[in-house]
């Protein structure tokens, strides 16, 4: 029996009748890990009685991912978190397909965090590209091993058996078996080689490729789905933590004697400063722990603590901004090469530069990251957290608290978004400490104040880009240096800023048919803690790129997606490791290389359908724009027109986009929809709103108000995306649609006003441009 | 002493007055659909209905809220199957799902005033909410399917 059988989710006792009703729901929810049943027409609550026996005693695993019970009631485990991308559906479903189990007779249960289930990071958009074949696997196991049960049985040749739907079919005699009456004999029958079970072909997939309804959609629809924050240990306290503003502070002095006055504030804990750079660490500072959420919240304000800054203390965005830009302005260190383009550049007669800045950028993921733990007095530690890494989260609380990983169970809760914030175990450490400090359970809550403030950073960036253009507007170099602080200083000190295989992130990866190409990486040194967000570097890197061409085009004198299609040119597949990248990085997005090589008629497809959908050809009146931008991120290419309403005010409206995605084979086409609305919104956000900047060491940010986001009024009314139906290697679903998004949107910005857009975020600067425009015009 | 009403049960609290009703909810009473988004009225999450009209908890000290009847997501259908919840099912909204209590409740609002309402009185009423996975066109859709279905 697995560990996570019996979660001890236990909430707090309520008297009223009815509300122990709901109560009893939620904790059924909860016992099993999550565990609910659904079918075709959506989830519905699992009895106690069906709980029971899903859960009995002694259950069959036949594969790691699943469990099947004496009544076949087939339990999966998702192994992956759930943040909104739909996982816990698509994984599941991929299975019971492939296993031609009932989805009805399907469960679902969160596993914990353990190395048996292969990797659990949940980002990189790896789920379905490196997990599609084992899931497979899975459910083809289940199914050959009934069948084989079923022939025993019967006593008949296997080739003559076959299951369907939870049950096993003799074909000549058309008796029935069900999976529950096989369960005691297939448990006999030898296991399959793992290479040797077959994988249904696409004309017998039921699920596999086709809209599924999520599985979670009643828990969250009626306030029952349970989030990082939502569980209730007995004797657990709430801390709230003051976290040294500048990275690498320190707490020089603390009077908490107001704070100890505020009703419920029972504690005060310091936590030691992680020198930096802490990796996945706490930052340290001061906790105060509360009977309840708000006394550990006032208690923390009336906290007076005297900070030392330490070497980041100066750190300050404008004048970063200054450094990176000197630093774009020399040559870099080149990641691919091709042909010579100083040469090309040095001859050209006809040239074009600009330059691009983006600024930190942070998760602003609904659910502040907070995170319960239990540390017993025999050691044993136990958390709940909204994590993306329980692995990760496991092995880091092991070191931090100095106790084998062995005595460390990390519970996964529906993440409340998570966009890489919730990649990092710090909040995680925080709970652990503490609860053994204070012998009691935990719950520590940050305030959205310090999630912006203390968070891991996306990388503020500056952009180069040069090109030549021939008599007759064909692109014949380009230069392209990028200079950010890498997330590799947040776990090695002192480094002088990134590596040229890092631009396989979008940068080097280019599919352009341009002879003399350079893209090279410059120095930044990082003052703050840098980390993974939606996308990472391909955030700047598309957004760099797809602002360039379109300011090619309009140089070229050509249409914009004439001109980009030009520049993607005539069909190619090249495998860049063995032509144009120096040195080429083993990691491309953990795939190898020959699999994926770079497809440029997959980007040619994308962009004609982007082009032919959108109405591209149709005429806007002024202040309504379309841009277009392709970018090739985690092995997916995708496409998109956006189109924009720029008010006379210069606020900025999207009403439609149209989004072509080349990813491979899907698995779930709806959330895959879902996931290019949400890229699309959230490249609004990056590229129109949101921005961190740093003074005196400190974000400057520190709320929704001033860290803003995209609201519904500005969001799109259509959005048009055409999955491009393929069987080939999955890629990525979550982050490719990010990098193509925020250039369309700038793109679109100049087509409706006349202004460029070559610093993020757009904020107000297009104010008053009716005005401005016609006068850069009149220039 | 202040006494008030949470999903039709009669609830009292003798704590810190300057408590806001979303910590009441979720710390007291473990009603926790009720979300903390923001603390400062800018998010949404943490909407709830007061008399019948969404208000933010985040926003309400306790001792502002004597004598009112509080409706939160665990209570605004007793199946949960409110016009809006079923909606929402059918257009499959919610990624991560942690805003839409407080999307679902505020959509409730509107409806109750304007069981028809145009795009530009969904996007007048649901403005003051974030969602960070991007669900807004599918919230549209749902308010839109289930003010049809009302008529």
């Amino acid at each position: 029996m697995s560990a996570n059988e019996f979660l001890p989710w236990v909430r707090r006792e309520e008297p009223a009748p009815r509300a122990l009703e709901r109560r009893s729901f939620v904790q059924l929810l909860g016992v099993t890990g999550l565990v609910i049943a659904f079918g075709p027409g959506g989830a519905r609550r699992l009895d106690a009685a069906e709980r029971l026996l899903a859960g009995a005693a002694d259950p069959w695993s036949p594969h790691v991912y699943l469990r099947i019970a004496d009544d076949g009631v087939v339990t999966i485990i998702c192994h992956r978190s759930e943040m909104g991308q739909g996982i816990r559906t698509t994984m599941p479903m991929i299975i019971a397909d492939e296993m031609e189990a009932d989805w009805a007779k399907c469960r679902v249960e969160q596993a914990l965090g353990d190395p048996k289930y292969g990797s659990q990071n949940t980002d990189g958009s790896t789920s379905i590209r490196d997990f599609l074949g084992k899931y497979r696997e899975a459910g083809a196991t289940a199914r050959a091993l009934m069948e084989e049960a079923a022939a025993k049985e019967w006593n008949v040749p296997v080739s003559e058996v076959f299951a369907r739907q939870h049950t096993v079919v003799h074909g000549p005699t058309n008796r029935t078996k069900t999976f529950g009456a096989l369960v005691a004999t297939a448990r006999t029958v030898t296991m399959p080689a793992p290479a040797s079970v077959r994988i249904k072909r696409p004309s017998e997939r039921r699920w596999q490729g086709k809209k599924m309804p999520s599985i979670d959609l009643v828990p969250m629809t009626t306030g029952t789905a349970m989030y990082g924050a939502d569980m209730t240990l007995p004797g657990m306290r709430v801390a709230v933590i003051s976290r040294p503003p500048v990275w690498g502070g320190k707490v020089v002095s603390v009077d908490d004697s107001a704070a100890l006055k505020v009703p419920g504030v029972e504690r005060i804990i310091r936590i030691p400063e992680t020198p930096i750079p802490g990796a996945f660490f706490p930052l340290g500072g001061v906790a105060v722990i509360a009977k309840n959420t708000w006394a550990a919240l006032r208690g923390r304000d009336a906290l007076k603590i005297t900070w030392e800054a330490g070497p980041n203390g100066t750190h300050d965005s404008k004048a970063y901004k200054a450094t990176l830009e000197a630093s774009i302005r020399a040559p870099g260190k080149p990641g691919r090469t091709d042909g010579d383009v100083t040469a090309a550049l040095g001859s050209a007669t006809r040239k074009l530069s600009a330059e691009y800045h983006i600024p930190y950028l942070s998760h602003a993921q609904m659910e502040p990251v907070a995170a319960i733990a239990r540390v017993t007095s025999d050691g044993k530690v136990e958390a709940w957290a909204p994590t993306q890494s329980p692995n990760d989260a496991r092995n880091t609380i092991a070191q931090y608290l100095k106790v084998d990983a062995a005595n460390v169970a990390v519970h996964v809760t529906l993440l409340g978004g998570a966009f890489g914030r919730k990649s990092k175990p710090d909040f995680i450490c925080e709970a652990a400490f503490l609860s053994k400090e204070i012998g009691a359970p935990v719950r520590v809550q940050w305030s959205r104040e310090d999630d912006l403030r203390n968070s891991y950073y996306h990388s503020v960036a500056a952009h180069r880009l040069e090109a030549a253009l021939d008599a007759s507007g064909k692109v014949t170099a380009w230069l392209h240096r990028s200079a950010y602080p890498t997330i590799s200083a947040t776990f090695a000190p002192n480094l002088p800023g990134p590596t040229p295989d890092e631009l396989v992130n979008g940068a080097s990866d280019v599919p352009w048919d341009v002879p003399n190409i350079s893209v090279e990486v410059c120095p930044a040194v990082a003052h703050t803690r840098i980390g993974w967000y939606r996308s990472v570097n391909a955030i700047h890197h598309g957004f760099a790129i797809g602002s360039f061409v379109d300011e090619l085009a309009h140089e070229a004198g050509k249409d914009p997606a004439a001109f980009l299609l030009e520049l993607i040119g005539k069909d190619r597949v090249v495998d860049l490791s063995k032509n144009g990248l120096v040195g080429a990085p083993d990691n491309y997005y953990g795939a190898a290389w020959a699999d994926f090589p770079l497809d440029t008629a997959r980007a040619r497809r994308v962009v004609e359908s982007v082009k032919a959908r959108s109405g591209w050809e149709t005429p806007l009146p002024r202040g309504r724009g379309r841009g277009i931008a392709v970018h090739r991120s985690f092995l997916s290419y995708i496409a998109m027109v956006i189109e924009v309403d720029v008010r006379p005010d210069g606020t900025v409206l999207v009403p439609r986009a149209t989004v072509a995605a080349d990813a491979g084979f899907v698995a779930n086409p709806d959330r895959a929809r879902s996931q290019m609305e949400g890229a699309i919104i959230m490249a609004m956000s990056n590229t129109l709103y949101s921005g961190i900047t740093f003074a005196e060491g400190r974000v400057e940010q520190s709320n929704y108000r001033d860290y803003q986001v995209t609201r519904m009024r500005a969001a799109p009314h259509t959005v048009d995306v055409e999955i491009i139906a393929s069987e080939g290697l999955p890629g990525g679903i979550g982050e490719p649609g990010v990098p193509p998004a925020g250039a369309a949107i700038a793109n679109a910005i100049f087509a409706a006003t006349g202004v460029r857009v070559r610093e993020l975020p757009v904020g107000r600067q297009l104010a008053g441009w009716e005005t401005k425009a016609t006068a850069e015009g009149a220039k | 002493m202040i006494t008030l009403t949470v999903n039709g049960t009669r609830r009292t609290f003798d704590g810190d007055p300057t408590m806001p009703l979303l910590w009441f909810l979720r710390d007291e009473l473990a009603l926790t659909g009720t979300k903390y988004g923001c603390g400062i009225s800018q998010c949404g999450a943490c909407t709830v209905h007061m008399g019948g009209n969404p208000v933010r908890a985040c926003q309400m000290p306790m001792s502002s809220v004597q004598g009112a009847a509080i409706t939160t997501i665990e209570g605004l259908h007793p199946a949960g199957e409110h016009p809006l919840q079923v909606a929402w099912r059918e257009i499959d909204v919610p990624q991560c799902g942690f805003c839409q209590p407080g999307q679902i409740m505020q959509a409730a609002g509107l409806l109750a005033r304007t069981p028809k309402p145009t795009d530009q009185d969904i996007d007048t009423a649901m403005n003051g909410h974030i969602c960070r996975c991007g669900t807004y066109p599918r919230i549209r859709a749902a308010i839109k399917t289930a003010a049809e279905k009302n008529s």
